[in-house]
C-alpha cells in the first residue's frame, strides 16, 4: 500500500518516468571501465557541469585537475592530469565511467568515484567524521544528473 | 618593540598579498635556510632513511620548505612564534605542583633543559611493559601515578603546553626512533597504515605525502607529511595542533572515519610516520599554515 502511495507520488510528481535513474549500485560498466549509458536519460548540461566542477562542495574537479579553458578559476591543482583535449581523447562512455569511479579505467588512481556508495574503508558520512547509521548515509559525492552535466562539459573540451 | 611587530606585520600581510597575486608554484624551497634568533641553524633536509627504499627519492624535507615565505619566517624567531605563549606555560606548569601528592615535574626532572634533552626525538618508543607510548602517554603516567594528579586530554591545551615545552628541549636534533626489535611490530602496523585508502575518497597518506609532494591540491602545497615540528602552530587554526589532531584532520577529510587520538592505531602511524623523518632534526615547536 505504501509503495504504491509513493509511487503514486513520484509519477505525479515527475510526469511520465521515462527512464529510471540508475542507482550507483547498478552502473552498467564495459571491462573496460567506461559505462554507455546515460545515467538519467536527460542530456547533460555543460553550463551546469563547469559550475560542478568548479565548486569546493559539489565536483571541485579542479582541485586537482588544471584547465586553461578555465582561464577565470584561481589555484588549480596539478596532481591530476590536465583536462584541456578531454573530449578528443576519450569517449563519452570512458569519461562517464572515469567520472563514476575512475579506478575502473586506471586501477591505482587517486581519483575519488563520484559515483560511488561503497565498498570503502572506514567511510564517513560527508566530512562529519561520523560513520553511517545505515548504508544510504554514504551518498555519492555527485547526483546522476549531475556526473551527466560534468561529461556533458568535458566532452566541449577540444582542442 | 609593539610597533616592530605591527611593521612585521605590515610586512607579512604585503608578503601574503604578493603570493596570492602571483600564485606560488614550487617545489620545496631551495633558496631559504631555517636559522632561528638569528644563530641556531637547523638543517631542513637530510638523506632519505634506507627502509623507504626511494620512495622520497634521495632526499627528505621538513615541511617548513614547503610553506610560504610568511610562514618560514614566524619559525624563525621565537618572538614571533605563537607557540611560545604555549612552551612559557608548559614550563611555568613544569615548575608547579599539582596532585594529591604536592610534586611537580621539576621535583623529580630537575630542569627541563637538562632531563628532557632528546626526549622527544626517540618517540614513540616501546616501553619495558611492552607497549608503544607517545609522549602524550608518558607525561599522563607521570601525573596520575606519580602526582596523583588527573590525566590531562590528548589534545588540550595543557598537554600541547607541556609537549611543546618538553619537545622544544630536541629542537635541531635529529629524529630518532626505533623501529627495530620489540618496536618492529608497531613499525609494520603504521606502515599498512600509511598506505591503506580510507573514506570515500579512497585516500591514503601516501596518495598526498609520498605520490605528490611538491604539487597542490588547490592552493594547498603538499609536503612529505613529516612530523619533526609537532606540536606546532597551525595559521589555519589559530593554535597549538598535536600530531594526533592532524591525522583525526587528514582521514576526515578522506571523508572517512578517523581513529581517536591517542588510539593505539595512531600511536602507530606516530611512530612509522616518524620513522620517515629519521635523521631530519626535530623542528617543535614549528610554525605551518
Amino acid at each position: 500500500m505504501h509503495r504504491i502511495l509513493a509511487l503514486t507520488i513520484v509519477v505525479a510528481g515527475f510526469g511520465l518516468p521515462a527512464m529510471a535513474e540508475i542507482a550507483p549500485e547498478d552502473v552498467p560498466w564495459s571491462e573496460d571501465g567506461s559505462v554507455a549509458e546515460s545515467l538519467t536519460g536527460t542530456p547533460g548540461n555543460p553550463d551546469e557541469g563547469k559550475v560542478i566542477m568548479t565548486t569546493n562542495a559539489l565536483g571541485n574537479c579542479v582541485a586537482c585537475h588544471a584547465i586553461e579553458a578555465m582561464p577565470d578559476v584561481p589555484f588549480q591543482g596539478d596532481i591530476a592530469p590536465q583536462l584541456d583535449g578531454a573530449g578528443d581523447r576519450w569517449t563519452e562512455a570512458q569519461l562517464r565511467g572515469i567520472v563514476i569511479d575512475a579506478k575502473r579505467t586506471f586501477p591505482e588512481s587517486f581519483m575519488p568515484g563520484m559515483y560511488k556508495v561503497g565498498p570503502f574503508i572506514r567511510p564517513g558520512v560527508a566530512y562529519t567524521a561520523k560513520p553511517p547509521e545505515k548504508p544510504e548515509d554514504i551518498k555519492p559525492i555527485l547526483s546522476a544528473q549531475q556526473v551527466e552535466d560534468v561529461v556533458a562539459y568535458l566532452m566541449t573540451l577540444s582542442e | 618593540m609593539k610597533l616592530q611587530h605591527t611593521m612585521t606585520a605590515v610586512t607579512v600581510l604585503a608578503a601574503t598579498l604578493a603570493l596570492i597575486a602571483t600564485g606560488p608554484r614550487a617545489e620545496p624551497a631551495q633558496d631559504d635556510q631555517l636559522v632561528i634568533n638569528g644563530e641556531e641553524e637547523v638543517p631542513t633536509q637530510a638523506p632519505a632513511p634506507a627502509h623507504l627504499d626511494g620512495a622520497l627519492g634521495d632526499t627528505i624535507y621538513s615541511g617548513w620548505l614547503f610553506r610560504d615565505p610568511d610562514t618560514r619566517a614566524m619559525q624563525k624567531d621565537d618572538f614571533d612564534n605563537p607557540m611560545f605563549l604555549f612552551v612559557d606555560a608548559g614550563i611555568e606548569t613544569w615548575n608547579t605542583p599539582d596532585g594529591t601528592e604536592g610534586k611537580s615535574c621539576a621535583d623529580c626532572h630537575n630542569a627541563i633543559e637538562d632531563s628532557m634533552k632528546g626526549v622527544r626525538a626517540a618517540l614513540p618508543k616501546v616501553t619495558e611493559k611492552g607497549e608503544l607510548w607517545s609522549l602524550e602517554n608518558f607525561v599522563n603516567d607521570c601525573r596520575t601515578n606519580r602526582m596523583g594528579a588527573e590525566a590531562w586530554g590528548w589534545n588540550s591545551q595543557e598537554m600541547k603546553n607541556m609537549t611543546a615545552a618538553i619537545g622544544l628541549q630536541s629542537r635541531g636534533m635529529p629524529v630518532a626512533v626505533a623501529i627495530d626489535g620489540e618496536a618492529a611490530p608497531f613499525w609494520e602496523k603504521g606502515k599498512e597504515m600509511y598506505y591503506t585508502r580510507y573514506g570515500q575518497l579512497e585516500m591514503s597518506c601516501a596518495n598526498c605525502h609520498e605520490d605528490n609532494y611538491g604539487n597542490y591540491i588547490r592552493s594547498d602545497h603538499l609536503s612529505q607529511g613529516q612530523i619533526n615540528g609537532f606540536p606546532l602552530y597551525r595559521l589555519k587554526d589559530q593554535g597549538a595542533v598535536s600530531t594526533h589532531q592532524r591525522f583525526v584532520g587528514c582521514v576526515r577529510d578522506t571523508r572517512g572515519v578517523p581513529f581517536e587520538a591517542g588510539s593505539q592505531e595512531f600511536r602507530e602511524l606516530e611512530l612509522y610516520v616518524a620513522s620517515r623523518g629519521l635523521g631530519l632534526p626535530v623542528e617543535t615547536p614549528a610554525v605551518r599554515h
